[in-house]
């Protein structure tokens, strides 16, 4: 019982960080229908830039936010001068050049930072908290509640404030959403902004537990893609409940059966799925027209 | 232009290279750089009959490429299997392998088709990674010397014209094939499935036959570059790799024999040229890959064709 409560635990932690870089792919996806493979690199960015902005004398919170402003300042020049030049290209072109951006952003985080793991200090102290037998780090529900507020601040957004609803318009119909008057460039612009801004949050918030490196972002990037193609690509509900999905099969798989093969899991459990449910867990059956 | 030249020309400009190149090229550097490309090319002329011509992604078929380069390592050092009879049976292996799973997978459409082929390949990469008393985990393994009837293969300039020989051989088979019933069969599935069906084409069988070619392709290149480089590591089966050799197809152009090996040059070549710059070297070829993309759409190969008959129309 204790046991498997400490996996749960452990699951979640890295669930909710797959689920926010899931979060991101499908908010840029949405907008845009671009596939993001940077995605990754923004989560890289926002740890990484807490770190040196810290170890340059900034207090935390400060150098916290001061790392999301330049990751959504980066997010934002990724769509100028990558996207926005490449307009009406195809979908694989476009994947390609996000390819790039994150092979560059890499590049340029090896020379603006360096190549070494960094560690963040853990926001409320390293003491352990005992639930039921099982242990808890205080970060860990840093990381879970602040991917539960970042939810509740995107569910905010997008069902009250006007913007939001215009997010949501391009979504679900860009040349419409055109005719009825909203600016779908600086949507797109802005869904590339909060994508990068939540890549980062999610960056920091785990920096204390996992550290942190110029190269962390391909890994996430795989997981968060994976975990938005298992709740069904374009579902935002399907992004969060596949990251969490993923975390807890990687946690109990490494726990059960063996921890060498932990990434085995999820991927053979996303096989399954896909070969039962084309269009994964939560998404809609969708019908050719021919 | 007679139809036979027009079909066979992107062989001849290959062929030409593949001749010209030992008198261009000084160094044995050079020429292995070369063959290198070559390895690269094949895999990339093998990969862009699924991606250009049947229109279906994949994330992971550096887990082929893998598979023969295990092959050929595995076999000759653990249960003495002759390296030639070991390539064979990896590229075997690697078509049943494709043979199999590509039935499923290859239901899925778009996005859920590349994250299907990401998982196949990572798996691959996975047991290649672990298995360390077969393959030596991380730290990678010997291949044992091809040997030929007493005959050591060995030298830049042998490897040179294998490799060369089987990238004329792969161009020669995806130029036959392109215009094959299959090869029409294909771009009808690429631009819809729906109409390829009511046309009578088998659409699972076309993009299984496509999936399979590709991976058989992927595994040859992988054995091949495994014996130039008598040495390999997990990296080749990686997810990396599997993005690399998607990169090279587009970069070059989907659809075209040339654009592939095009692609592959530009990949193989351009992170040798840019060590120069040491750390910038990263940086640069994301950059370059951008701009590539922003300014030669459908890739560099047919963004030219279309420059030159532009302007002699």
């Amino acid at each position: 019982m204790a046991e498997l409560l400490q996996f749960i635990f452990s699951g979640l932690t890295v669930g909710a960080v797959y689920a926010l870089v899931a979060l991101g792919f499908t908010i840029i996806y949405n907008a845009s229908d671009v596939v993001n493979f940077a995605q990754g690199e923004f989560v890289m960015l926002g740890g990484m830039a807490t770190v040196f902005l810290a170890a340059a004398g900034l207090p935390l919170p400060l150098a916290a936010i001061a790392a999301v402003v330049i990751t959504v300042a980066v997010g934002l020049g990724l769509y100028l001068f990558a996207i926005k030049p490449a307009r009406g290209a195809s979908a694989v072109t476009l994947i390609i050049i996000t390819i790039g951006a994150s092979i560059a952003l890499r590049g340029a985080a090896q020379i603006v930072f360096d190549k070494q793991f960094h560690r963040l200090p853990s926001f409320s102290g390293d003491d352990p908290i005992h639930i039921l037998g099982a242990t808890i780090l205080p970060q860990s529900l840093w990381v879970i509640g602040g991917a539960g507020v970042i939810l509740a601040a995107l569910w905010w957004f997008f069902r009250v404030t006007l913007t939001g609803k215009a997010v949501l318009a391009t979504a679900a119909n860009r040349l419409a959403a055109s005719l009825v008057g909203i600016d779908t460039r600086f949507v797109v612009g802005l869904s590339f902004a909060l994508s990068a801004g939540i890549g980062a949050i999610a960056g920091i918030l785990v920096a204390p537990i996992t550290l942190t490196s110029y190269e962390v972002g391909t890994m996430l990037a795989l997981k968060g893609f994976a975990a938005a193609m298992l709740g069904g690509m374009g579902n935002p509900i399907g992004a969060v409940a596949g990251g969490l999905l993923i975390g807890l099969l990687e946690a109990f798989g490494a726990g059960y059966l063996s921890s060498t093969y932990k990434d085995a899991f999820a991927f053979v459990v996303i096989l399954l799925v896909l070969f039962v449910m084309p269009g994964g867990l939560f998404g809609a059956r969708s019908v050719e027209r021919v | 232009m007679p139809a036979l030249l027009r079909r066979f020309l992107p062989v001849l400009i290959l062929l030409a290279l593949v001749v010209a190149l030992p008198f261009l090229l000084k160094s044995a550097y050079q020429l292995r750089v070369a063959t290198l490309v070559f390895t690269a090319g094949l895999t990339a002329i093998g990969l862009n009959i699924l991606m250009g011509q049947a229109g279906q992604v994949s994330l992971g078929h550096a887990g082929f490429g893998g598979i023969g380069a295990y092959a050929v390592a595995i076999l000759p050092t653990h249960y003495g299997v002759h390296p030639l009879a070991a390539f064979l049976i990896g590229v075997t292996a690697a078509g049943l392998v494709a043979f199999v799973v590509g039935r499923p997978i290859l239901r899925l459409r778009g996005h859920y088709l590349a994250v299907a082929t990401l998982g196949m390949g990572i798996l691959i990469a996975m047991v290649i990674q672990n298995q360390q008393a077969l393959t030596g985990g991380p730290d990678g393994m010997q291949v044992p010397r091809m040997e030929l009837f007493g005959w050591r293969v060995r030298g830049a300039e042998t490897w040179y014209w294998i490799c060369g020989a089987f990238l004329i051989a792969g161009a020669v088979l995806a130029v036959n094939l392109i215009d094959s019933p299959t090869g029409r069969a294909l771009r009808a599935v690429h631009d819809s499935e729906v109409a390829a069906r009511v046309l009578g084409i088998d659409v699972a069988r076309a993009k299984l036959t496509a999936f399979t070619i590709s991976a058989v392709y992927a595994a040859t290149g992988g054995a091949l570059l495994a014996f130039v480089n008598a040495f390999v590591t997990p990296d080749i089966a990686g997810f990396l790799h599997s993005v690399e050799l998607v990169t090279m197809v587009v970069l070059g152009g989907l659809g075209s024999v040339v654009g592939a090996v095009v692609g592959a040059a530009i990949l193989v070549v351009l992170p040798q040229v840019l060590t120069v710059f040491h750390e910038y070297e990263h940086l640069a070829i994301g950059l370059i890959m951008i701009g590539v993309m922003i300014f030669m759409r459908a890739g560099v190969v047919p963004t030219l064709i279309g420059l030159v008959r532009g302007r002699s129309a």
